[in-house]
């Protein structure tokens, strides 16, 4: 069976969508076929699927010295 | 390892129970797995550290006071999270009503086609550069660039790594709005890694792979 071509601009518009899983298989394969034949749209996905990466790494935004602490303190004022 | 989910919801309701039948200690044991999340959620909409730690403190004061009439038909995560978000939302309003006002009324052009700004192949950023300071208020500098309507979608989906129905929760906007705005920031977050951040990207030419990693 052949996979009906897809354009830069299509895929560009569901690159996020494909990261997260969220596209029906026939279109996952057309985005697949166009990336294997497209290194610029191939550096634009990996670039984004390496920005989510970092996104959703636990030490990107580090919580202020002693902010635990305060916040109990705080808890432990209630009436 | 993380908890599995279901046990960490049986968890949290036995917490709870014991909390509003007076046990205020078992509050910190309830809390201390979403202190990261309160905190990320309270700066990614006021931007500064003091400012977001006066939200999550006053969130916290509120998820206290109202944890009777948790139902348990979300999840206490998305419920504290909701908490979280309105007050940062109500502390930008009295802090800077004009500009909260110019930033809200600002229509997004969410419709239109995106088109990446370079098509540089760089090698991966590792995580672990994280821990290198310079890289994460990279990263943070260009997520504190964008509007805050995508800047929201984008730390409660890629930061907090919450569902799609678990951010339209939250901030109230549709599923579709949730996706669209999703992917618009993080094409956008893509673009500001891109070009120049090692010093070595020059527009209309072809980028060196000229990092130390």
């Amino acid at each position: 069976m052949t996979t009906i071509e897809i354009s830069c601009v299509e895929v560009w518009r569901e690159i996020s969508n494909y990261l997260d899983e969220e596209l029906s298989p026939d279109l996952r394969d057309r985005m697949e076929a166009h990336f294997s034949a497209c290194a610029h749209c191939t550096a634009v996905l990996d670039g984004t699927r390496n920005a989510v990466a970092l996104l959703g790494d636990g030490r990107l935004f580090q919580m202020p010295e002693g902010f635990s602490k305060r916040l109990y303190k705080k808890i432990q004022g209630l009436p | 390892m993380s908890i599995p989910r279901p046990l960490l919801q049986t968890n949290e309701a036995q917490l709870i129970k014991r909390i509003c039948d007076g046990e205020r200690e078992a509050f910190y044991e309830l809390l201390h797995p979403y202190e990261r999340m309160i905190y990320a959620i309270a700066i990614s909409i006021v931007k500064n550290p003091a400012d977001a730690e006066e939200v999550a403190q006053e969130a916290v004061l509120k998820a206290f006071s109202n944890l009777v009439s948790f139902r348990g038909d979300a999840k206490f995560s998305t419920w504290l999270a909701q908490i979280t978000y309105n007050e940062a939302k109500m502390k930008l309003r009295k802090a800077r009503p004009h500009l909260y006002e110019s930033i809200d009324a600002q229509q997004q052009n969410e419709d239109g086609d995106y088109s990446p700004t370079d098509f540089a192949d760089w090698r991966p950023i590792p995580s672990e550069l994280l821990e290198v300071c310079e890289i994460r208020e990279t990263l943070l500098n260009a997520i504190n660039l964008l509007s805050s309507t995508y800047r929201e979608v984008l730390v409660l989906r890629d930061v907090q790594l919450l569902s799609i129905k678990e951010t339209t929760t939250i901030l109230g906007i549709s599923e579709a709005a949730v996706k669209t705005r999703l992917h618009r920031a993080r094409l956008l977050l893509r673009d500001s890694l891109a070009p120049g951040f090692d010093g070595f990207w020059i527009k209309g030419q072809t980028y060196r792979k000229v990092r130390p990693w």
